[in-house]
């Protein structure tokens, strides 16, 4: 599993050397950008993620420790706040597309003489965070599967492996948004 | 396979830093700090990392073996910045001709 984390290390580390590159060759419209995301939402999703990480450790631990009935309601906890997290993205998503700051024909952001790079810090938001959501909608499958297995009672102190490394993968998902989250709504707030 | 179990206290400590340190580094972002502000944002993302690796991931229980594999996938990373950062940076500098 650590192998498989250091791959997705790289896959995401591609993208964040990406936003890099392209922020230090625009860093004014990119700050423009960056100042145009709710930070205050981006903060709260950010609790809620480090909240169901929270769960999802106390889950382990409760399979660590054969406790069946504790394991299956962390999962549930767990898998609740992956789906609030995903709802509020959802929602800021579609606040980008009434903002037309979604790239493609219509878009269009204010204040700006340059929009090409004005779409690329959007198309980097887009796929950066997309790819995130996307990494979580295949975490709650891991979840649901681990809740079935629970419920039946297959895990017990000597067998929990799956529900570690299903546990490894959710806090590997929540370290990625813990830098997604400075990048994107954080480091040029003070500039506005 | 480690088994070390941590207390529910440990990780409740560990849980409240992270939101404490999601609220210092939303607070700080309004603060004018200059260059400092990408440093401060990234440190505290860092802290807020190696807290999540070490404690909920158990990669302070974990073999040397796979401590030393983390440490080198940050380290690779770091490399692949630099180099790009070596090559982006300079590539102005001297005046190639056809550009």
């Amino acid at each position: 599993m650590w192998v498989f984390l250091i791959t997705e290390v790289m896959f995401f580390g591609g993208m964040f050397l990406a936003y890099i590159v392209y922020r230090a060759a625009y860093p004014d419209i990119f700050a423009l950008a960056s100042s145009s995301l709710n930070v205050y939402i981006g903060a709260a999703n950010t609790a809620v993620l480090l909240c169901s990480s929270f769960t999802m450790v106390l889950g382990v631990r409760a399979a660590q420790l054969g406790q069946k009935k504790a394991l299956a309601i962390n999962i549930v906890l767990t898998l609740l706040l992956g789906f609030v997290f995903l709802g509020v993205k959802a929602f800021e998503w579609r606040e980008k597309f009434i903002e037309h700051h979604v790239p493609g024909p219509s878009f269009h952001f204010e204040g700006v003489a340059m929009q090409g790079p004005a779409q690329l810090f959007f198309s980097l938001y887009f796929a950066m965070t997309g790819l995130h959501a996307l990494h979580m909608v295949i975490g709650a499958g891991i979840m649901t599967w681990l809740l079935i297995n629970a419920i039946r009672g297959r895990y017990s102190a000597d067998y929990m492996t799956p529900v570690d490394i299903g546990g490894l993968y959710w806090h590997f998902v929540d370290i990625i948004w813990i830098f997604l989250f400075p990048l994107f709504y954080l480091i040029d707030r003070h500039l506005k | 396979m480690t088994q070390h179990i941590d207390s529910v206290k440990t990780y409740a400590v560990i849980w409240i830093s992270l939101l404490i340190l999601t609220g210092v580094t939303t607070a700080v972002a309004f603060v004018d700090l200059g260059p400092f502000s990408v440093i401060v944002a990234l440190s505290i993302a860092v802290v807020k990392m190696m807290l999540v690796a070490l404690f909920f991931m158990h990669l302070r229980h974990s073999g040397k073996v796979t401590q030393l594999a983390m440490a080198a996938t940050v380290l690779w990373l770091g490399i692949m910045v630099a180099f790009t950062f070596a090559d982006v940076a300079t590539r102005g500098w001297m005046g190639v001709p056809g550009r």
